[in-house]
């Protein structure tokens, strides 16, 4: 334009002062095109005057102020940005990333109808869910997280290795479901509707990281998008539950009473729709919930550490046995899920650079007594899993687990002790927890696939 | 001499408008008719201006529209509405009100002699 000399040159020195504007949330992209566009009046204007290029938009800069008051000034009347919006159909200031989001929305909308038909399906064959609900019970994921996937898959542009290799999965999840013959009322069966959504869960995860799969920062991402879209989907049952109550109580009140139309099409529907809106709402909004599964295990590290070692003082002081009934290990397999969880929640949202802080060894703190009290508890079992019960799949996928989740938090134990010591820095840690996440999809599909016809389906 | 900042700020809006109402007109060239207006005494700023148009705009006073100009650039002008009209009249009342009020006291007491206030400023 007006640049006589090196106006790519200049052209780059808008761009970069754009980028910098742009980096403030106070100001959108349409705010950055206006104040381009006047910073390149200045511009002109002080080449028409005779000064070179790059000195004019030193000056043009120099006389717009600072960034700082500028934004400051925006803010002033742009308040609600700072509150992240949920805007359906995107940025309208920037129609490019609207016409991608608001095909994510049409492609959201299609994978959550396609949820709710794959869970009224079956009803066509004669299958309700009064009379068949072992076969919803082991089959519900199998609805709803294949659309999840597929979302998801479209959203990376996964290639198409990795979609046949999604499809391989579901299929072998379906088969694992159903192919064995397995009695409504046996232990497989509940084995099986436990493992199989871990598997297929771990199945969606390939599809979220369908992009670059051997990325340790993929897989941290699908991690924390785990933890939001659990946060997401709780609080879409909770307004699903006022919902349903509403509309069920209003009705009652004319007379008409919806129970066939809640418990049949609205429960399951909804929440096999939820599935995929809630994954949708993390991809589309990573920051409107400024991620607060990290935020809830800040407030509850303490709290756990406390509780734990409260409990080791108690069974130390009293010398009194873990009473290990058939429900323990279940519970106890739990608390180290739980403790694992805390621990990958705090890691997904620490700033690896920053040097090892009180935080850690609190963590650390809760690790390790947690590792006392299981082992305390697997001293106690393992005389009891030979004799009394023998082997059941319960007690085998319950021990299974119980060793996953031990090797896992020993090995972190280990390695947030040499991290606090300033030994290792925290990226291995952080590379252990993403490495170890095949173990758990290994351990899934083994325990479907493999102990139905090991225990001679019992 | 400097403006003070409380009167930059209360004079802007009937100044913005008043500058749209003679026709449509994008921020850059706003601030140039009023550095103009003024002498350069006016020493308005970015941070000042556009949130100032962003406001009105909201408020239904101005609309504003995306244009191309030169190439590939997009200019964003501002047109003002029948409401921003209604408004400037109003501020118009208010301000000749406030004037009239000043030079009718100014007028009465002490002929206007530049030298002492020069001398204080």
């Amino acid at each position: 334009m007006t640049a006589h000399e090196g106006p790519q040159e200049l052209e780059a020195q808008f761009e970069q002062w754009r980028q910098y504007v742009l980096r403030r949330r106070e100001l959108q992209a349409a705010d950055a095109d206006e104040l381009e566009d006047h910073l390149r009046g200045s511009v002109d204007q002080l080449v028409a005057a005779g000064l070179s290029p790059d000195e004019a938009f030193l000056v043009a800069v120099k006389r717009m102020g600072s960034l700082d008051d500028l934004s400051r000034e925006f803010a002033r009347e742009h308040s609600e940005r700072l509150w992240k919006q949920l805007v359906l159909t995107g940025d309208s200031g920037s129609p490019v990333g609207g016409a991608r989001s608001r095909l994510d929305l049409w492609v959201m909308l299609a994978c959550a109808a396609g949820a709710v038909v794959s869970v009224k399906a079956p009803a066509l064959f004669g299958l309700s869910l009064d009379d068949d609900s072992s076969f919803y019970a082991r089959n519900f994921t199998l609805f709803a997280l294949p659309w999840l996937a597929a979302f998801l898959a479209w959203r990376r542009g996964a290639r198409r290795s990795v979609i046949a290799a999604l499809a391989v999965l579901f299929v072998l999840g379906a088969v694992a479901a159903n192919a064995y013959p397995l009695a409504d009322d046996s232990q497989s069966v509940v084995v099986t509707s436990i493992h199989l959504p871990i598997a297929l869960w771990l199945v969606v995860g390939l599809a979220y990281v369908a992009d670059d799969w051997r990325s340790s920062r993929r897989r941290m991402d699908f991690i924390r998008f785990t933890g939001e879209w659990f946060i997401y989907l709780v609080l879409m049952a909770l307004g699903g539950g006022v919902l349903s109550a509403f509309l069920f109580n209003t009705f009652a009140a004319i007379g008409i009473v919806p129970e066939a139309f809640v418990s049949q099409w609205l429960l399951p529907g909804g929440a096999a729709a939820a599935v995929v809106v809630a994954g949708w709402l993390v991809e589309a909004k990573q920051s409107v919930v400024e991620n607060i599964a990290p935020v809830l295990t800040r407030l509850f590290t303490p709290l756990f550490t406390a509780a734990l070692l409260a409990f080791l003082v108690a069974v130390v002081w009293t010398s009194h046995g873990i009473d290990v009934e058939r429900e323990a290990l279940l519970l106890f397999d739990l608390l180290l899920v739980v403790v694992l969880g805390l621990l990958l929640y705090s890691l997904s949202a620490r700033d690896p650079l920053a040097p090892p802080g009180p935080f850690d060894k609190l963590q650390l703190a809760l690790v390790v007594s947690a590792l006392a009290i299981d082992v305390l508890v697997l001293l106690e079992i393992t005389g009891r899993i030979t004799d009394e019960y023998g082997g059941t799949p319960n007690r085998a996928a319950a021990l299974g687990e119980n060793v996953i989740l031990l090797v896992n938090l020993a090995w972190s134990a280990w390695l947030l002790l040499s991290f606090i010591r300033r030994r290792t820095p925290f990226a291995t840690l952080e590379r252990w927890q993403t490495g170890y996440l095949p173990v758990y999809a290994v351990w899934a599909w083994i325990v479907v696939l493999v102990f139905p016809p090991l225990f001679s389906f019992a | 001499m400097k403006v003070a900042k409380d009167l930059v700020a209360a004079s802007a809006t009937p100044m913005v408008l008043g500058i749209l109402a003679e026709g449509e007109s994008y921020g850059y060239a706003i601030l140039r008719r009023i550095n103009e207006l003024s002498g350069g005494e006016l020493d308005w700023t970015e941070g000042l201006l556009y949130p100032l148009l962003h406001r009105l705009e909201r408020l239904g006073h101005l609309e504003s529209s995306w244009q191309a100009v030169a190439g590939e650039r997009k200019r964003k002008y501002y047109r003002i509405t029948d409401r921003g009209l209604a408004e400037l009249a109003e501020q118009r009342r208010q301000w000749d009100t406030v004037v009239g009020a000043l030079k009718e006291i100014w007028h009465d007491r002490a002929p206007l002699t530049v030298h002492p206030l020069e001398g204080l400023a």
